[in-house]
């Protein structure tokens, strides 16, 4: 077969085309960085530190150092695969981000699927229905989503399910305070717990991602409802569709096996889009529920302008972008035959 | 249902799946009542105070897990809680001291008992190293040992295993209370020793993550950024041994997710919480809120005398004038803290610091004094606050631009970034009015007159110079307080700034947590921060 090499040369051929991003981003976001109001030096040397204490701090910092020479070191840094150390949370970069990276990944993994079980079902329904109560339901639920802070729905479902009723458990990060981490492995918890066979601690996991879940996901199910509706509707009123429906093929076949394919690429694309954006603006979710996170971290670290890990999460999101966007594009061939028959 | 309910529940079955995966989770964490849960809004980033970057909220692991020469007694407040007491130092390490007859010469004897938690005893030779590493790493911990005249490692001798020595310039009534403060500990300087290496020979890199020392607790567990678990130290010989067998600070950024978790009585303890919810729980009484006038502090506003109007005395007292106290103090500190505004006097007659000054909102005389002024047309001014502060400090501004417009100031609002904040307020000194909350941890006037007034100084962000000030602080900041002149130099500094008003006191603020009814022993510190060593809880 021919198709596999071509895929190949596809996924190279993204990656080749990942670089000049990626260097563009490194030093974007060291300027950008060295941008910010602020002086960390003042910042980390503490509340009654005087002129010289300031100082003392700007050169064990190195940032006494020129600008050049300053971005050589980093650049010399990345390439032996060290990102620095964050100086406000004390950790290493790379420590911080092979945490909180999975932290966040986990939330939004389950956010989205929540998400897309509610919302593909709503949008499709509503396109099959245009103008009905569930096309009424679809659109309020959409613009309810959108419109509320997510840190209110947060707060909403707090107060409900933990403060009024106590079926969630207190909200306080990936785990309750009567359970250890489960034994790194995949640094998802509910994941590594399986896997370690304790099915109490994934419970327990699974039952702390519940309320920031369904929060994130009330947020990001607008779009892809709205997406999977649109496209729908474009679809049902296409010509093959007519000829399926004459030519007496089931509702159900026309529906899911013809519309629907043909419908889903858009939808990929917005939840690739969706997830992406999703990963770094769940700053309020992590803030409500202590979720330790990546997002939260960036925010932290942007405030008292602490250049390592501000680099650190831009670099990592762009490369996280960059693997999504080749996923995505790769998913686009094995959804779509006509994609793989080109170039 | 309750987490200690739930606790008992699970204990109570003695077998079943329950009851084992919980021997799985967190050891020995079951239905005994000697666990305390403190949920905190900020960050530990380190278990090394001396390190450069650490930031206030870990200064806690120094005061529970190292032990300082001498502590503070404490002291039952009028309310009924308790505090430090700064009249009352107490030996902690050191088992006895002796000052010279030139008070340059502080001699302690160490307790024989004492052990560092590898079993170690602590020798003279470990506090030698402590005290070298803090005044020689620089940044904070150098500063804080400057304030009491703690300069030079050539000051601190080991005189033999239990002696230490300290050489003074010249004798400072600061120095002993200067020992007490989270940045004088004692650390393990052989283990510490056996992990410094040729770039780092303090060590900095280890016990940053490893905590090496003699005091009450030890840290068991530190989840960066989540949770910090200390385990009880059974052999401390510095003080009674804790109560509570094992504390958990966890990291709650929310604060609405703090309350709530304090409110359904999920944790035991929530640091630090806003005077609006300290506030609210009080009067719901389901939980107690303790609420401590922080010493030596003041919420100020500043005039910068860089700005050209702010030069006229008049100026500053009209805006004296027309700040709305009252307002301000209902609704940025909800009533909690101490008022100081309308003394009696313009004249001290007691040296007790923060004390009220004699102006109160008036804004007929505002407006007088805005007349005689050099700028009766009156003017344009950005008021700045730093948004870390907005809490009390958004509201304030509101308020005092609604004042400032009647008496012709016109004032726009400038928020600040945190992080930004310090360089631009206190390092720089730029912002032309602003809203300043400096308090001193040594809780003497004159100290506080030493960072606040004198030219140059970090937390003089009004650019305030007074060489008769300068000249009194100079005097008075190392002369003990039973000098026949202390009293006479103290009136005449708050006197002057009574009368210059640089800095326009707006209400001392206070210091508030809340607890569960069982959860006793909470003691209010001057470094603010948690002391676990003292606290217990009731069995119910």
């Amino acid at each position: 077969m021919v198709r596999v090499p071509k895929r190949l040369r596809l996924v190279g051929y993204r990656l080749l085309q990942a670089i000049p991003v990626l260097i563009g981003i490194v030093v974007v976001s060291f300027l950008l960085t060295r941008a910010l109001p602020g002086d960390p030096a003042v910042y980390f040397a503490g509340p009654a530190a005087s002129e010289e204490s300031i100082e003392q701090i700007r050169v064990s910092m190195g940032l006494d150092r020129s600008l050049p020479v300053q971005f050589f070191a980093y650049v010399g840094d990345l390439l032996r695969g060290e990102l620095g150390q964050s100086i406000s949370t004390g950790q290493p970069v790379l420590t911080e981000l092979t945490t909180r990276l999975p932290a966040s990944l986990e939330l939004t993994g389950f956010a989205l699927l929540f998400s897309i079980a509610v919302a593909m079902p709503l949008g499709i329904l509503a396109a099959t229905r245009p103008n009905s109560w569930i096309d009424h339901l679809c659109r309020f639920v959409v613009t309810a989503g959108v419109s509320l802070p997510t840190f209110f729905t947060g707060l909403a479902l707090v107060y409900l399910f933990y403060f009024l009723l106590g079926w969630s458990p207190a909200p306080m990060g990936r785990l309750d305070i009567l359970y250890l981490s489960p034994p790194h492995v995949t640094g998802f918890y509910v994941i590594d717990a399986l896997i370690d066979g304790d099915f109490e601690t994934a419970r327990a996991a699974l039952a702390q991602l519940i309320l920031p879940a369904v929060t994130l996901g009330l947020f990001t199910l607008a779009p892809i409802a709205r997406m999977t509706r649109a496209a729908m509707l474009q679809v049902l009123e296409g010509d093959f569709i007519r000829t399926a429906r004459a030519a007496g093929l089931s509702g159900h076949k026309v529906l899911y096996t013809y519309a629907l394919r043909n419908a889903i690429l858009p939808v990929i694309t917005t939840l690739g889009m969706v997830f992406s954006f999703a990963l770094g603006a769940n700053v309020l979710v992590e803030k409500v529920f202590a979720w330790p996170g990546i997002g939260s971290y960036a925010v932290e670290a942007l405030v008292v302008s602490d250049y390592a890990a501000v680099q650190g999460f831009v670099l990592s999101m762009a490369l996280l972008f960059v693997i999504l966007n080749l996923l995505i594009d790769v998913t686009y061939t094995l959804v779509d035959p006509r994609l793989g028959m080109e170039d | 249902m309750y987490r200690r309910d739930f606790l008992k529940g699970v204990s109570a079955l003695s077998v079943g799946v329950g009851a084992l995966t919980f021997l799985k989770s967190m050891p020995a964490l079951a239905a005994r009542n000697d666990t305390l849960v403190v949920v905190t809004g900020t960050t530990i980033n380190s278990l090394d105070i001396h390190r450069s970057g650490t930031n206030r909220p870990s200064y806690q692991v120094a005061v529970n897990c190292y032990d300082r020469l001498l502590t503070f007694g404490h002291k039952q407040l009028e309310d009924g809680s308790f505090s430090y007491d700064y009249d009352n130092l107490q030996p902690e390490l050191a088992e006895s001291w002796d000052v010279s007859e030139d008070g340059r010469t502080l001699t302690f004897k160490l307790r024989d008992n004492a052990r560092f938690w590898d079993g170690k005893p602590v020798t003279a030779h470990d506090v030698k190293w402590s005290f070298d590493r803090a005044v020689t790493l620089g940044g904070f911990p150098t500063a804080q040992m400057a304030a009491g005249s703690l300069e030079e490692p050539e000051q601190f001798e080991a005189v033999d295993d239990k002696t230490f020595r300290i050489r003074l310039p010249h004798s400072s009534k600061l120095t002993l209370p200067d020992l007490t403060t989270p940045v004088a500990i004692v650390i393990n300087s052989e283990v510490a020793k056996a992990h410094a290496t040729d770039q780092d020979p303090w060590a900095t890199e280890y016990l940053h993550r490893n905590p090496a020392g003699s005091g009450a607790f030890k840290v068991e567990r530190w989840d960066s950024g989540q949770q910090l678990v200390y385990s009880r130290n059974d052999d401390w010989a510095c003080g009674p041994v804790a109560k509570i067998q094992r504390v958990i600070i966890r990291e709650i950024p929310s604060q609405s997710t703090r309350r709530a978790l304090i409110e359904r009585g999920d944790v035991h303890f929530s640091q630090n919480i806003p005077a609006k919810d300290a506030r609210e729980l009080e009067a719901a009484g389901k939980v107690k809120v303790v609420s401590t006038p922080i010493e030596n502090c003041l919420h100020v506003l500043c005039t910068n005398l860089n700005f050209e109007p702010f030069q006229d005395k008049k100026v500053r007292q009209a805006i004296a004038y027309a700040v709305p106290y009252e307002a301000i103090f209902n609704n940025a500190a909800y009533g909690r803290g101490v008022s100081m505004w309308g003394g009696d006097s313009s004249k001290p007659e007691s040296i007790a610091w923060p004390q009220p000054f004699p102006y109160s909102q008036d804004l007929e005389k505002a407006r007088a004094l805005m007349a005689e002024s050099s700028h009766a047309d009156g003017f344009s001014v950005p008021l700045s606050f730093d948004l870390g502060q907005a809490d009390w400090a958004e509201p304030t501004a509101l308020l005092i631009q609604e004042a400032l417009g009647k008496i012709g100031i016109k004032v726009s609002l400038n928020k600040v970034p945190g992080a930004n904040w310090r360089t631009v307020a206190l390092v720089e000194k730029s912002l032309p009015l602003h809203l300043e909350n400096f308090g001193g941890w040594l809780n003497t006037p004159d100290y506080y007159f030493y960072w606040a007034y004198v030219k140059g100084n970090l937390f003089n962000s009004s650019n305030y110079d007074n060489k008769e000030i300068a000249g009194l602080v100079d005097e008075t900041l190392y002369m003990a307080q039973d000098d026949p002149k202390y009293a006479p130099n103290i009136r005449r500094m708050i006197e002057i700034a009574i009368d210059d008003v640089p800095r326009i006191p707006l209400y001392q603020p206070s210091l508030n947590v809340a607890m569960q009814q069982n959860t006793t022993g909470y003691e209010y510190w001057y470094h603010r921060q948690l002391d676990v060593r003292p606290l217990t809880l009731k069995q119910d």
